[in-house]
C-alpha cells in the first residue's frame, strides 16, 4: 500500500554540499537518480504551497515550523518502553499508569499529549492488541508515528475478525487458551498495551527490561521475546 | 447500515503487508503543518476536520493516495473552505515551489 515509492532510503546524506566544481566524477553514482532530481510530486508541491503560504501570511513562522519538524523526530517508542519497564518493576506506578497513563508518563518527564491513552495489561488468560479501523489513532508521543502497515487496510480490516490469523503473521502465536481482545481506537481514545514481563527476567537491569519493550509488543502483534 | 469506505473493519483483506518506511521529510512536514493548525494558540483546523476531509474523498480516491497524500489533500481543502488561503494564491505557490525545486536541483547536480 502507501510507501511502495519511498523504497530510496531517507534522510540520509545526500553528499551534496560540495559545490560543483568540486564534483567528484570517479565517485560512483546511484543507480536511481536521488529524490532531490526528480520534480516534486503534485501532493509534496501541496505540501511545500501551504507551508509557505501559511508562513506568509504569517499564521506559522519557519521557526515553529522547524521547531515542530523536531519534536516530531524526537518521539520513539522508547518513552513506552520506559513507562512499561518502570511499571514491570514497580507495582504502584503500573497501577497508576492503568488509572492514568497521561499522569503516569508526567511522573516519568514524559509528555503522552492531551488525547486520552489508556493502559492495558496483557496477563495470563489475556493478550491484547490494538487497532484503529477507521483511520490512524495511534499514541505517537509514546511510541512514535506509526508503521505503514498499521494504517494499512489489511491490518485494518482484518485484525478485528481475525486476529489470531493476522498475530500469526507477525510470528505471534497466542495458544488457544488465551484470549484475545481487540481494541479499537478513535481519535478521541488511544490504547497503549502493557506487555507481559516475561519469565527469566528477574533481577534484570532497567535498561535490559526497557530493551524487550518494543513497538510492536506496544500494539500488540508481539510478545517480548527473552 | 450502509458503511463508508474508510470503515473496513471485520472486511476480508489480504495479509498485512509489513512494509514500513522511513518518513520522508516532506510527509513530517504535513504532520507537523496539521499539529500546528490544530494546537492551542491556533485552532485553524480540528482533527475531526482533517478525518472528514479524507472520508469524503471518496474510495478510489482514498485507496490511490498514500497516507500524508490525503493528509495534505485534506489539510488544503479544509483551508480553501475556510478562507485561509485561496485557490489562485495555491497554484502560484505550487509553481514556485517546483521551480525552486528544480533550481536547487540543478545547484547541487550540475
Amino acid at each position: 500500500m502507501s510507501g511502495h515509492d519511498h523504497d530510496h532510503p531517507h534522510g540520509h546524506d545526500h553528499g551534496h554540499h560540495h559545490g560543483h566544481d568540486h564534483h567528484d566524477h570517479h565517485h560512483p553514482h546511484p543507480h536511481q537518480p536521488d529524490i532531490e532530481d526528480r520534480p516534486l510530486t503534485h501532493y509534496q508541491a501541496m505540501t511545500e504551497a501551504v507551508a509557505d503560504l501559511l508562513v506568509a501570511k504569517g499564521i506559522v513562522t519557519p521557526a515553529e515550523l522547524r521547531k515542530m519538524l523536531e519534536a516530531i523526530d524526537s518521539k520513539s517508542p522508547a518513552a513506552g518502553s520506559r513507562m512499561v519497564a518502570r511499571a514491570w518493576t514497580d507495582p504502584a506506578f503500573k497501577q497508576r499508569m492503568l488509572a492514568d497513563v497521561i499522569a503516569a508518563a508526567a511522573e516519568l518527564d514524559i509528555d503522552a499529549g492531551g488525547i486520552p491513552i489508556k493502559a492495558i495489561e496483557n496477563t495470563e488468560g489475556v493478550h491484547n492488541v490494538v487497532v484503529c479501523t477507521l483511520c490512524s489513532c495511534y499514541p505517537r508521543l509514546l511510541i512514535g508515528l506509526p508503521p505503514d502497515w498499521y494504517k494499512a487496510r489489511a491490518y485494518r480490516s482484518r485484525v478485528i475478525h481475525e486476529p489470531r490469523a493476522v498475530l500469526k503473521e507477525f510470528g505471534t502465536e497466542i495458544p488457544d487458551d488465551v484470549e484475545v481482545r481487540v481494541h479499537d481506537s478513535t481519535a478521541d481514545l488511544r490504547y497503549l498495551i502493557i506487555p507481559a514481563r516475561p519469565k527469566g527476567t528477574e533481577g534484570w537491569s532497567t535498561e535490559k527490561l526497557e530493551a524487550l519493550v518494543t513497538r510492536d509488543t506496544m500494539i500488540g502483534v508481539a510478545v517480548p521475546a527473552v | 447500515m450502509h458503511r463508508r469506505h474508510h470503515d473496513m473493519g471485520g472486511l476480508p483483506a489480504g495479509p498485512v503487508e509489513q512494509v514500513e518506511h522511513d518518513y520522508a521529510p516532506w510527509e513530517k512536514k504535513v504532520d507537523a503543518i496539521m499539529r500546528l493548525l490544530t494546537d492551542k494558540q491556533r485552532k485553524i483546523m480540528t482533527v475531526d476536520e482533517l478525518r472528514r476531509g479524507i472520508e469524503e474523498m471518496g474510495p478510489g480516491i482514498y485507496d490511490e493516495l498514500t497516507y500524508y497524500e490525503r493528509w495534505i489533500g485534506s489539510v488544503t481543502n479544509n483551508l480553501i473552505e475556510k478562507g485561509v488561503i485561496t485557490v489562485d494564491e495555491l497554484g502560484r505557490a505550487m509553481e514556485e515551489a517546483q521551480a525552486r525545486h528544480a533550481e536547487a536541483a540543478k545547484a547541487v547536480c550540475p
